[in-house]
């Protein structure tokens, strides 16, 4: 679960990080109000979830009430990469000297935190990896004890960054670590950290991720997220579901159970000369009516021409699933988009009995229900 | 012969008083696989379907010499779950739970660095030596005695596979779900390591998928260790990066790690084969037993 930049920011100043004056405003007359209380300049930046806000046109620096007006018209309701902009951070401008980075994410390799600190701030720090991967100091963190604060103070100095500074800049590392330990961060970034001609630091931006599986115990994140929350219409519906769901641009929809039996389902429609148009994941031991839910998503989908349900029980049951099958195409007078149907696994000869083959399109093996899937969907296409 | 669990395996089922707890430890028994014990909290001195419940871990193994946990113990409570076997001198404990907070799987890590338990998981269908013994959720049905071992990041798709063995009369010596997770126990390397050494198995399966670099470590080892020939699959190639594909740990970066492209090419260079499908990943495997 990715914060905002306006909820990453309250929770990283909370806990004593510098961070620019700012207030959030959903329309022009707010961002007036705004930039006037902060006082010009101002930035006015998008809160959308996506990177690279500034080049697309999201973030405008603007030095009075005429280009404060004229920034948030643009920028409000703009269409940002595909996400609907309604909300701006009106930000104090930072006359800054220097820009660092400084960040913490999980190494999955190491199975052990990772702090990271650059001088090389401001721009994109995942091309600072590959280009210059001597540029970003790393330290890593035994979960068990915590950052020691002389492992704050090596990843500044081995980063190069100026001894006037790096005082403050460790503190800012600690506290950084101390959050996203607490708050179960997934990744915590500034970037960048400005630094003031009167050597202060401050974060100009803020990331803040949080293990989607750890929000049972942050409450205050989890309300966090419903604010967040946002995106595609079916990705709601989805989260309403409680399906694992992503959509794609294709135009075969996929069902199926386990992640790497769908995934593989994905890539056997593209090996097949066909386009996925979603992933779509049951989990474990879906009941019948899961199943009906899940067609019901993949049959809300506008672009999808044919669906192949792929299922192998492990702890998922074939009569459940063809009970589930049933349930949610008997309900149609004509099958809005043809259904092909593979059952493997636990109980799959039940299954068979139940699966209304009326309905359906039934196909023995995962390679050729794949090929009939992919047929249909070339059909509906060449009509 | 086997990796990890035979008929002597004297398994814990920890959380079987649960639903999911008590429904696969009767799968398991019904298999064959020995549960000696439960230990769920609270519970001691119950019995469920004739096994005995102890409040501890360290009771099963004091009272009823277990060896072997098997945890179905919800995401919220598994993490401690997890440490209590690995204090309980136990050989092996297998995670099945999913959705396990990840900080919380890297405390485990630390701590499974210093004791001598193998942890399998978590977020995995656990592990079958077919005809002896099962630890966890597999269906023991589809798989069948012989000479291939597998190892896998996900549980269906082991037994997509494991089916199209199985069917062409590929028998297999233990197959291994190693989990979706970004951190795991056992890892690819740490499996065929364990398949390299087992004079039994004559091929190996290696189904791996999008996220991190554990594929390319195994090829690595493969090129330098292995003699044992492997196939492999990789799920994942159509995954867009940004988006987390159902398990926690499959998720291509914005940087571009962790891609099939990159795992595909790593193994072919090792002398590995990659089927497009679970069936030329067979092919494969029967190519090498022929």
């Amino acid at each position: 679960m990715k914060l905002h930049e306006y909820q990453a920011k309250s929770v990283f100043a909370d806990a004593g990080i510098p961070t620019p004056a700012s207030e959030l405003a959903s329309d022009v007359d707010g961002v007036v109000t705004a930039a006037e209380e902060i006082g010009y300049p101002v930035a006015v930046k998008a809160q959308v979830q996506v990177g690279g806000r500034g080049k697309a046109g999201g973030i405008k620096l603007v030095e009075d009430e005429d280009e404060a007006r004229e920034a948030a018209e643009s920028i409000l309701g703009m269409d940002l990469k595909g996400y609907h902009v309604d909300r701006v951070l009106v930000e104090e401008a930072v006359d800054f000297v220097n820009e660092l980075y400084v960040g913490i994410t999980m190494d999955r390799g190491e199975g052990k935190p990772v702090a990271m600190v650059s001088t090389k701030g401001g721009v994109n720090i995942e091309e600072v990896a590959e280009e210059d991967p001597d540029a970003i100091a790393r330290e890593h963190i035994d979960p068990a004890f915590g950052m020691h604060p002389y492992q704050a103070r090596k990843a500044v100095y081995d980063a190069g960054v100026d001894q006037s500074i790096a005082r403050d800049v460790s503190s800012v590392l600690t506290t950084l670590y101390e959050l996203w330990d607490e708050k179960d961060g997934a990744d915590a970034e500034i970037n960048p950290l400005m630094v003031t001609s009167d050597n202060e630091v401050i974060a100009a931006d803020a990331v803040m991720n949080i293990d989607e599986d750890a929000l049972f115990r942050q409450p205050e994140l989890a309300e966090m997220e419903e604010e967040a929350a946002g995106g595609d219409e079916l990705e709601q519906k989805a989260d309403e579901y409680g399906f694992d769901y992503v959509r794609l641009d294709g135009n075969v929809g996929i069902i199926g159970n386990g992640a790497g039996l769908v995934m593989t389902t994905l890539d056997l429609v593209d090996h097949y000369g066909g386009q996925p148009a979603n992933f779509l994941d049951v989990g474990g031991g879906a009941k019948a009516a899961r199943i009906a839910n899940a067609l019901d998503m993949v049959f809300s989908d506008d672009n999808v021409d044919s669906v192949v349900f792929n299922i192998f029980g492990g702890i998922t049951r074939g009569d459940e699933v063809a009970r589930g099958i049933n349930e949610a195409l008997e309900q149609f007078d004509e099958i809005p988009k043809p259904v092909v149907v593979r059952l493997a696994g636990t109980n799959w000869e039940e299954g068979m009995e139940i699966l209304n083959e009326d309905l359906v399109t039934v196909e023995q093996t995962l390679e050729d229900a794949v090929q009939r899937a992919v047929e249909y969907a070339d059909e509906v296409n060449e009509q | 012969m086997s990796v990890l669990v035979d008929d002597d395996t004297r398994v814990v089922v920890q959380g079987i008083t649960g639903g999911e707890g008590k429904f696969h430890a009767e799968q398991m028994m019904e298999y064959g696989t020995n549960v000696v014990a439960g230990a769920v909290p609270g519970k001691g001195g119950q019995e469920v379907s004739g096994v005995p419940v102890y409040d501890t871990v360290h009771e099963a193994v004091d009272e009823e010499n277990a060896d072997t946990s098997v945890i179905f113990v919800p995401p919220a409570f598994a993490g401690d779950a997890v440490f209590e076997s690995l204090d309980s001198d136990l050989d092996l404990a297998v995670a099945i739970t999913e959705g396990i907070p990840t900080q919380d799987m890297a405390r485990v890590n630390k701590r499974l660095s210093e004791t001598d338990t193998r942890l399998i998981g978590p977020n995995c269908p656990g592990l079958i030596t077919p005809g002896e013994a099962k630890l966890g959720i597999l269906p023991g049905n589809i798989f069948s005695e012989g000479n291939v071992g597998l190892v896998s990041r996900s549980g269906t798709l082991t037994y997509q596979v494991v089916d199209s063995l199985t069917n062409r009369g590929i028998g297999q010596t233990t197959a291994i779900g190693i989990g979706g997770d970004p951190i795991i126990g056992t890892d690819f390397v740490d499996a065929l390591e364990l398949f390299e050494d087992d004079p039994d198995t004559d091929a190996i399966v290696m189904c791996g998928e999008i996220g991190g670099e554990d594929e390319e470590e195994a090829a690595a080892f493969i090129d330098d260790y292995v003699d044992t020939p492997v196939a492999g699959f990789i799920a994942g190639r159509t995954a867009p990066p940004g988006k987390r594909m159902g398990h926690a740990g499959a998720i291509v970066s914005g940087s571009g790690t962790g891609t099939a492209e990159s795992k595909i090419s790593a193994l072919n260079d090792a002398g590995v084969p990659v089927g497009d499908t679970p069936e030329e990943v067979a092919n494969h495997i029967e190519e090498f037993l022929s």
